[in-house]
């Protein structure tokens, strides 16, 4: 054999070996979703009962059984403003910021630039605890807003930081020219700026609402009728039956999926520049 | 208006809400831990110190991070590089890869427990094979190391996507030439990723180390689905001293032992992990 075909050969070998690894991690992540899958599509019966089929008999009785469970619905639609206020709170405090540290020098910045950087090394979730009691004071106490400001804090960090990379990434000429053709700031922000980056601040949009909807400590911490889903799940962890509990992991689970293959194109960016 | 002010204007919202929502919180969780009504006091954590769970779920919770954050790193590192190499359907597995970021702990708690629990997969497998006879109770108190071996797959499954995201944005950033000239110079595939790649994505291994070990202190809802409260950690303890002994300054006390902990690795990362101002790419 010559050194070229063994070369060749090793190439295929190391090929097929790549194939296999990337499928193998494909199952590691895909297999585990799938048996929820199963067990939300099955009977109550059938999933708590031994051995286990591999393959759901399709039946809809478990999910609609949770559906209707006293305080899911109302739960999934707190889950849905708290994650909705967060969203629209953390853009529309972040994207200025954003704006302004990629479009100016100015006194302070670098201070600025910490102090967003530095909440990474709190664990956020242990806000919920002074904010009970602040909250109790202020008559915010249990309500869905009290939360969803809690929530900010926890995604505006990323939107000040996503902002600022999609905001550095248009270059400042472009502005120039309209500022030069006679339009102000003001509109040539709006004419200019905004349709270039609106699907990268609608994709930093649904990662804020996604913090929100899968945040679990300050949920459970913060509301006690006003329940989000994640913090009725959790406190009806104990008594629930097991049926109850895989079909409120799947309705936990879908949004992500959806979620995440909407920004699947802008993850990569949005965290490459945002962590220099 | 003169807009030499301007971008203090744009700032002031996003600085005014973490003063009063990030800096003013922690302020007084800081202020409620250590004091009580007669001023400064110890005896919160003294309390907490005192309590027969505290010492364990601490330790569980260093445990954790110490097994699932090193393995993490490594399937991570592995991923990015598989994805990297990949030509052919990459759009795809890097969409499979990150599927798990999107996914709340709780969920993924709930997800591993049907693999876990009595009737679960992972029974039902074991029972195929032959390997037992009747389904074992595999989250029980009788064997706290299945609870914690859970609970490490479990956040494995699901934490090492924010990983993978920072460090094949890192992989992104790393001039192409860089792995050519070694290859050149005959160095191996191998060799190639310990000695040019991984040296020039230290920034992002920083980053990637530190986001990922917090949030290890933080486990919470995984922990709580999988083993309730067999296996105690820190944020568990939290909640109960908060919730169900409504004793709010051992849960600040408690807050505090997290918050130590988080930035003590955090400056250990940041020195561990320099990267000197004149050697950044």
């Amino acid at each position: 054999m010559s050194t070229a075909t063994v070369k060749t050969d090793f190439r295929k070998k190391s090929r097929y070996l790549l194939m296999a690894t990337t499928l193998m991690l494909c199952a590691w992540i895909l297999v585990p979703i799938y048996l929820l899958v199963v067990n939300t599509l099955s009977t109550q019966e059938e999933v708590s009962s031994f051995p286990k089929a591999f393959i759901p008999s399709f039946n809809m009785e478990n999910i609609m059984f949770f559906l209707q469970f006293q305080g899911v619905a109302f739960a999934l639609l707190n889950s849905v403003l708290v994650a909705g206020m967060t969203m629209i709170l953390s853009i529309g405090i972040g994207a200025p910021a954003g704006y302004a540290l990629s479009r100016f020098e100015f006194k302070g910045k670098g201070a600025f630039r910490v102090l967003v950087l530095i909440t990474r090394a709190f664990p956020l979730p242990l806000l919920a605890l002074p904010l009970a009691v602040m909250f109790i004071r202020t008559g915010l106490d249990d309500t869905v807003f009290g939360l969803a400001l809690v929530h900010t804090t926890l995604a505006l960090p990323f939107a000040v930081l996503i902002t600022f990379s999609l905001f550095s990434g248009i270059p400042i000429e472009l502005e120039e020219a309209a500022w030069t053709l006679g339009c102000t700031r003001v509109q040539a922000f709006i004419k200019v700026i905004m349709p270039l980056v609106l699907p990268g601040i609608a994709a930093s949009a649904i990662f804020a609402f996604v913090i929100s909807w899968n945040e679990v400590f300050a949920a459970a911490v913060l509301t006690i009728q006003n329940k989000t889903l994640t913090a009725f799940l959790i406190q009806s962890l104990d008594e629930s039956p097991l049926h109850l509990k895989f079909a409120g992991g799947l309705v936990l689970v879908i949004p992500a999926l959806i979620f995440i293959f909407a920004v699947r194109k802008y993850l990569f960016a949005m965290w490459g520049i945002a962590n220099r | 208006m003169n807009p030499r002010n301007l971008p203090y204007m744009l700032l002031f919202p996003a600085t005014a809400f973490l003063a009063v929502f990030f800096v003013y919180p922690f302020v007084l969780v800081a202020v409620q831990a250590f004091t009580n009504e007669a001023g400064f006091t110890l005896e919160h954590f003294q309390t907490m110190a005192d309590d027969w769970k505290f010492k364990i779920s601490f330790w569980n919770t260093i445990l954790l991070a110490i097994a699932v954050v090193p393995l993490q790193t490594c399937l991570a590192l592995m991923m990015a590089k598989l994805v990297t190499s990949i030509t052919t359907g990459r759009d795809i597995y890097l969409y499979i890869f990150t599927i798990p970021l999107g996914i709340s702990d709780l969920a993924a708690g709930i997800i591993w427990l049907a693999i876990f629990e009595q009737s679960g997969f992972l029974n039902t497998l074991l029972f195929t094979v032959g390997a037992i006879d009747q389904p074992v109770i595999l989250l029980g108190y009788q064997s706290t190391w299945i609870i914690f071996l859970a609970v490490v797959l479990a956040e494995l499954w699901r934490a090492t996507a924010i990983m993978l995201v920072i460090l094949v944005a890192g992989m992104g950033l790393i001039p192409k030439e860089y792995d050519e000239a070694a290859e050149v110079f005959g160095a191996s595939r191998w060799q190639r990723f310990v000695k040019v790649t991984l040296p020039l994505l230290r920034p992002s291994l920083q980053t990637a180390l530190i986001l990922r070990t917090i949030l290890a202190f933080e486990v919470f809802a995984v922990v709580a689905a999988l083993g309730g409260t067999t296996l105690p950690v820190l944020m568990g303890e939290t909640f109960k001293w908060q919730f169900e002994f409504r004793d709010e300054s051992v849960a600040a006390a408690l807050a505090m032992v997290i918050l130590a902990i988080s930035i003590g690795f955090t400056l250990f990362f940041l020195r561990a992990l320099r990267v000197p101002k004149e050697a950044q790419i």
